[in-house]
């Protein structure tokens, strides 16, 4: 079944600071999208506003997911609505291996109505599955061990993101700058595991950027770019190769009013 | 009052006829409020003890009026000592199987897991219910190697010269005013003898219960590992939710001779209206190994600092513990090493976990006296902050009188980051869920030291601090 989420016209402040002035984005499943943008343009505050962070204050607009609006919720009902965000830090929780966090978090994702204090997803069949998504990653089994990002390489944080996605099969993924920080072979791995997953799942997948080359692993149908705090140009894959040309230059001459906005946003 | 004592030393001759059972528990015997030297000979003569055992109470209870209350650690000024009943007997006598044990009293075990415990897991069980000791064995290849695991009374009638060996030498009367209020009043606890040479590979476990309001445990534990044996000791206790303030108060010494090994585990889930002051000591001699691994949840007041005293060369010893300090508690827990003998070694690993509103205090002592060198210590401490409400302290106290050593000491406190909270979410956990795992977490590289009923059990009790639910 077909899904929607629709972004419209959001504002987010941080500290009493406009960051986003009106982004409109709209999703469909199984589509993939690229948010590309400069530094400093809002990417990362757009993502983490959709997944409910207490720190950014949407100031008006709406976020629907299938008609309903999730701005309202807190963090984790979103999550259990269907949306995910694989992030470009994700911090470390010292002494919590990896197969416990994911078996709380697969159950509560998979029963929304769960209360507290109930049963978790069995232990066998979890594991059976945790084993076999890790294989497909090509991750090592000890993996699941370890404690959650502690220690872990750029390459193996996000292949951990990557592994929590294919778990929780989300309808909707924003992927944060999963390529930050990666080698070629690692953007190539982590690459392949979201396409698998999405075309398992069918998940609607938002990439997330200011480079090209994820891109040529995750082919994006629609291309959005994020300038000044509004998406100012939405196209196909070929505006990729216009940027990867001309860079931000032209996007700066054809809105001046939006470049002075970046401007003020990246001071 | 002096009509309540009257009947109490008549109720001694004939308990039934004067009505000392409690029409609502059965109770077979119940001291009166208060303390004064005829309690303490009652208790003494109820026991029929040795009169070197009835001189060493009274002489401690001279000592524990004469001492005064300890004004560091916690705040003790409202611990009414007249509101207290020192001893309490539930059943009339000890059981060898569970089905001696009075359906009452077997029911609250029952639902302690005890019995499932015992058949599973564990090599030997003593159950303490109030004063006395409802219940004990141990198994049966065991008693025939000659280990000794028994209630502490017991073992006062059958191994006599044993206890005057080794009874409150360890912890001497006069070491503290609690320990010398044990003393005077004590009342079971266990005794374990590991004969030279055996070694245990499953936990002998006691439980300590406490049942009735205004009621004061005083168990008296004295553990012997002669050379070259080991044994794995675990204990819990619990007790249920009253409007008034009880008191639990143990002494517990500890020898582990030549290289012998020792692992002392508590778990301790009080109720938050119980003063938990207790005095756990070993002394641990050439190359042997002690260690306590100690969990405090609950309780009003915890003043715990388990103590290793390193006495022979290459002797080692840990002190692993945990403290969780909720609502009204205040958690002042720690350890204490002594370094007595060249080449010794202790670990110190302390984590502490306060919320909404609790205290949690690491409060230790590291000494090396001259000549021990060679010597190594390590102590870390950290400490994790849920709330804005709530508090943690660290006091290390630490005197080094030899130069030859190598001395480490970390402390971090920190608080359960915005961050975490966020990246667990964003992945379906509820706040509260977020929270739990990230406490289990930080106490993770201690919990992974029980054996795994136990590291199961504190995850358990964790879980329900964090709801809050525990009373």
């Amino acid at each position: 079944m077909t899904k929607l989420l629709e972004i419209k016209d959001l504002h987010v402040a941080i500290d009493g600071k406009e960051i986003l002035k009106g982004v409109n984005l709209t999703m469909r499943s199984g589509e993939v999208h690229a948010l590309m943008g400069p530094n400093g343009s809002g990417k990362s505050t757009l993502s983490y506003a959709i997944a409910g962070h207490p720190n950014y204050e949407v100031t008006s607009g709406e976020v629907l997911l299938d008609g309903q609006d999730i701005l309202e919720l807190e963090a984790d009902e979103r999550a259990k609505a269907g949306l995910f965000l694989a992030f470009q830090y994700p911090t470390s929780i010292p002494g919590v291996t990896v197969a416990n966090f994911l078996r709380h978090a697969v159950t509560n994702v998979r029963n929304p109505g769960r209360k507290e204090g109930e049963d978790l997803v069995p232990m066998r069949d979890f594991r059976k599955e945790l084993r076999a998504e890790m294989d497909e990653l090509g991750m090592d089994p000890d993996f699941a061990r370890r404690y959650l990002n502690e220690g872990f390489s750029g390459g193996e944080k996000k292949r951990a993101e990557v592994l929590q996605l294919a778990m929780l099969r989300p309808a909707f993924a924003i992927l944060d700058e999963t390529d930050s920080g990666l080698d070629i072979d690692a953007v190539r791995v982590v690459s392949e595991g979201v396409n698998k997953v999405a075309a398992k799942v069918g998940t609607g997948v938002l990439v997330i950027t200011h480079y090209q080359r994820i891109l040529t692993y995750i082919k994006p149908q629609f291309v959005h770019i994020l300038y000044g705090g509004k998406i100012v140009e939405d196209g196909g894959p070929e505006l990729v190769d216009t940027l990867e040309r001309e860079g931000y230059d032209w996007v700066r001459a054809k809105y001046p009013n939006d470049a002075k906005a970046e401007d003020a946003l990246s001071v | 009052m002096a009509t309540d004592l009257n009947l109490q030393v008549e109720g001694i001759k004939d308990e039934y006829k004067y009505g000392f059972r409690d029409s609502e528990t059965n109770y077979s015997f119940k001291s009166g409020k208060g303390l004064n030297r005829e309690i303490v000979e009652q208790i003494s003569e109820m026991k029929n003890e040795p009169n070197w055992m009835r001189e060493l109470r009274l002489k401690a209870l001279e000592v524990f009026w004469q001492k005064p209350l300890p004004q560091w650690g916690g705040e003790l000024n409202e611990l009414n000592f007249n509101d207290i009943h020192y001893y309490m007997k539930a059943a009339d006598r000890q059981g060898k199987t569970w089905d001696d044990v009075p359906t009452e009293i077997k029911n609250t075990f029952d639902k302690l897991g005890i019995p499932e415990a015992e058949r599973k897991f564990l090599a030997g069980v003593g159950a303490q219910y109030e004063s006395e000791v409802v219940y004990h064995s141990l198994r049966e290849d065991l008693q025939k190697k000659g280990v000794i695991f028994t209630d502490t009374d017991t073992a006062l009638r059958e191994h006599s010269d044993l206890l005057r060996e080794y009874f409150a030498k360890v912890i001497p009367i006069h070491d503290n005013k609690f320990a010398a209020l044990n003393s005077a009043v004590w009342s079971g606890g266990s005794f374990v003898y590991i004969p030279a040479g055996v070694k245990i590979d499953i936990p002998l476990q006691a439980y300590f219960r406490i049942n009735a309001e205004n009621m004061g445990q005083f168990e008296r534990t004295l553990i012997i590992v002669e050379e070259g044996a080991q044994v794995h000791y675990v204990e819990g206790c619990t007790a249920p939710m009253y409007s008034t303030e009880s008191l639990h108060s143990a002494v517990v010494e500890i020898v582990v001779k030549k290289g012998g090994r020792c692992r002392y585990t508590t778990i301790q889930n009080w109720a938050n209206n119980i003063y938990n002051l207790v005095t756990k000591r070993a002394v641990a001699y050439e190359d042997a190994l002690m260690e306590w691994v100690d969990g405090n949840l609950g309780s009003r007041l915890t003043m715990k600092y388990p103590a290793v005293y390193l006495m022979g060369e290459g002797a080692r010893g840990e002190v692993l513990s945990i403290a969780f300090a909720g609502k009204g508690q205040h958690q002042d827990a720690g350890a204490k090493i002594v370094h007595g003998a060249p080449h010794t070694s202790s670990r110190v690993i302390s984590k502490s976990i306060s919320k909404n509103g609790g205290r949690a205090s690491y409060r230790g002592l590291l000494k090396v006296a001259a000549g021990a060198h060679g010597s190594k210590s390590s102590v870390v401490c950290d400490a994790l902050i849920l709330d804005d409400k709530s508090r943690s302290d660290t006091y290390p106290y630490i005197e080094i009188d030899e130069d030859d050593v190598k001395i480490g000491h970390e402390a971090s406190v920190s608080k359960i980051g915005e961050e975490q909270l966020f990246y667990l979410m964003s992945r379906g956990l509820s706040d509260a869920e977020a929270s739990t795992l990230i406490v289990s977490g930080f106490i993770e590289p201690l919990v992974k030291e029980l054996p795994m009923e136990y590291a199961v059990e504190m995850n358990k009790l964790i879980q329900l601090q964090m709801e809050g639910s525990v009373g």
